[in-house]
């Protein structure tokens, strides 16, 4: 069953459905109003970005840097070194994509309080196409010492994951999507950096035990994948896991303690993204069968989200047939 | 500006002798680094640390010091040396350069020891972290004194983020923005007008709206007057191109490209066999190049 802080039309057609970036927009206005130190910079993708929410609210506290996305990672450095909690946001294949080098030496080698947001992420980007499908960022930003990685499910998650990360002390790195997706969070639910959360439990009368790990917009897949296969009589949970690093090992420990097989959700490479973290953690410290569902070493394409979320494997189909399959 | 008495540049001339006396000994202890530019910055150096800017080695953190960011972190010998004459750490701890737990990384990280702004090293990124403090500084206070210094190496202009950094300096109209080019020719493979021509580099400079001077590095006074003038400009970021020789102070190896990315001891021998190299390299300073005895000192 659902966890009861969840929205309540989950799976059905009247599901609410937003890009979670304008959360991360929200949520920088609401920063910026009650906490002067909060600057942002932008290269030159400020509204797609939804950091013209601030921008327009706070001229003085905005640079536009222009199209220079290295530039922006290190100039914001300075700035955190300077006591301010710079925001930096571009499309992720440009920030932290191409930005990477500046990002470890100048924010993370020195610990710079800097928030970078990658927006744009995953394939579905869609139309696009693959130049601008980051979908190796969460991988590129975990292996970085200091970084906190994050990934938010939806609007709500996204905003929540702005505030904290303006509290947070560090460089923090939050992974956004264009395209509208379910509102599966409410205002209630819970938000903590570094915390997973069971939003599925299986009926536990089920023998055949199956746990899904999922992050980012691709938990409602999973949770309506849960609802239906129990149904069916399979025991699924889901455990979302907004932050990919540091990594919650109590969650994981628990989770994996009631479930006999692992499956894991993301729009991202799995190599080194979620899926690479969940099989690296449980090899050592409770061995389990963990199949991972994301792209499988491809590049994308062009197409609708829709199509590429099917053509890649991380749709409820693929997701059913995965479960199903297990022995 | 701060005006210099003549016992003023005698005073900061032998800080600068005393420094690279120092760099010769780090980098014989070390074994590794570089020598040339670190031997030609110390002048500047000297004049930076113990006269132009505001600062204080009992409190580093000081929120109304200038700053300082040294892009060009290879040069590292030079940062630590003058950080040490100036206080912030015991001289002695210079020997620990490059060593296993030492606070002297081999290129400087921000976290381990007092008086460093910033970690350096991959080229490119000190101008852009230097325009981020200008303009943070800014933010709190549009009319600020409070001035960023940065150095870069020429070779290091190579790296295009110099030039974003130095397209938003010029947009933001930065003034309390001050770069100092070390312009001493070189690079790890030759001269910078075979590997990657600059010139016209004033040109450049004036194009993204900077305020240029070119000034001989080893000139303390000229510098200090162009610091002055780039401190009196308000409505650009102003660069210095110093103009200097590679290796200043130990003649034996000025202006040879060789000397950027070795020690004394692994240098090129043509001129003095590696065994002497250390040893001709401190006399050389301990004695001017030899116009005086040592005990004059």
């Amino acid at each position: 069953m659902f966890a009861d802080h969840l929205d309540t039309k989950i799976g059905t057609p009247d599901v609410l459905k937003v890009a979670n970036r304008e959360g991360y927009g929200e949520g920088l206005l609401y920063a910026g109003e009650h906490n002067k130190r909060v600057v942002a910079l932008c290269a030159d993708l400020t509204e797609s970005t939804r950091t013209n929410l601030f921008a327009d609210a706070y001229p003085e506290r905005f640079i536009q840097v222009g199209i220079a996305e290295q530039n922006m990672a290190s100039v914001a450095s300075g700035m955190a070194s300077c006591g301010k909690i710079p925001f930096i946001a571009s499309y992720a294949m440009f920030s932290p994509g191409r930005s990477w080098e500046q990002v470890r030496t100048t924010i993370a080698y020195n610990n710079a309080n800097v928030k970078i947001i990658g927006a744009h992420a995953g394939v579905s980007v869609g139309p696009d196409g693959a130049t601008h499908q980051a979908i190796e960022d969460i991988a590129l930003m975990r292996v970085i010492p200091n970084m906190v990685v994050i990934a938010p499910c939806d609007v709500h998650e996204a905003r929540k994951a702005v505030l904290k990360a303006v509290e947070y002390e560090g460089p923090v790195y939050i992974r956004i999507a264009r395209d509208p997706s379910p509102v599966v969070t409410t205002l209630e639910s819970p938000f903590e950096i570094g915390k997973a959360y069971t939003f599925f439990h299986k009926d536990s009368t089920h023998p055949k035990t199956v746990g899904i790990i999922v992050t980012g917009i691709l938990v409602h897949t999973a949770l309506i994948v849960a609802k239906q296969l129990n149904e069916e009589g399979v025991g699924v949970s889901v455990l979302h896991m907004p932050t990919i690093k540091p990594l919650d090992t109590a969650a994981l420990d628990m989770f994996g303690a009631t479930h006999e097989t692992i499956v894991t959700l993301e729009e991202h490479q799995v190599a080194g993204g979620l899926g690479g973290v969940i099989a690296e953690y449980y090899s050592e410290h409770a061995p389990k069968r963990v199949i991972k569902l994301g792209v499988q070493d491809q590049f994308g394409q062009s197409g609708t989200p829709e199509e590429l979320l099917a053509h890649y494997g991380m749709d409820a189909k693929t997701l059913i047939q995965t479960i199903r399959a297990i022995e | 500006m701060h005006y210099l008495s003549s016992e003023d540049v005698v005073h900061l001339e032998k800080k600068a002798n005393e420094i690279r006396q120092s760099i010769i000994e780090m980098l014989v202890a070390a074994g590794s680094g570089h020598t040339a530019g670190p031997l030609d910055m110390a002048d500047i150096f000297a004049l930076l640390y113990f006269s132009v800017m505001r600062h204080d080695p009992t409190n580093p953190n000081w929120e109304e010091r200038d700053r300082f960011i040294l892009s060009a972190g290879h040069i590292c010998p030079v940062l630590y040396a003058t950080l040490a004459h100036a206080g912030y750490f015991a001289v002695d701890e210079l020997l620990t350069l490059r060593k296993f737990g030492s606070r002297l990384q081999g290129h400087p990280h921000r976290q381990s020891l007092p008086g460093l702004e910033t970690s350096s090293g991959p080229l490119g990124s000190g101008l852009s972290q230097a325009v981020g403090m200008a303009l943070a500084l800014r933010m709190d206070n549009p009319y600020t004194s409070q001035f960023v210094y940065c150095v870069c190496g020429d070779g290091e202009l190579e790296e295009g983020q110099i030039w974003e950094a130095a397209m938003l300096a010029g947009k933001e109209g930065l003034h309390n923005l001050v770069l100092i080019v070390d312009r001493n020719g070189i690079q790890i493979d030759g001269y910078t007008k075979d590997v990657m021509p600059l010139e016209p580099l004033r040109e450049k400079f004036e194009s993204f709206n900077f305020d240029v001077q070119e000034v001989d590095g080893h000139n303390i006074r000229a510098m200090n007057d162009a610091i002055g003038k780039a401190q009196s400009i308000y409505s650009q970021p102003s660069v210095i191109i110093a103009h200097t020789i590679a290796s200043k102070g130990v003649d034996v190896f000025e202006r040879d490209f060789r000397w950027h990315g070795n020690p004394p001891g692994k240098g090129p021998e043509d001129r003095v066999p590696k065994s002497e190299q250390a040893k001709v390299a401190l006399e050389k300073l301990r004695t001017l190049g030899g116009s005086i005895i040592p005990s004059d000192r």
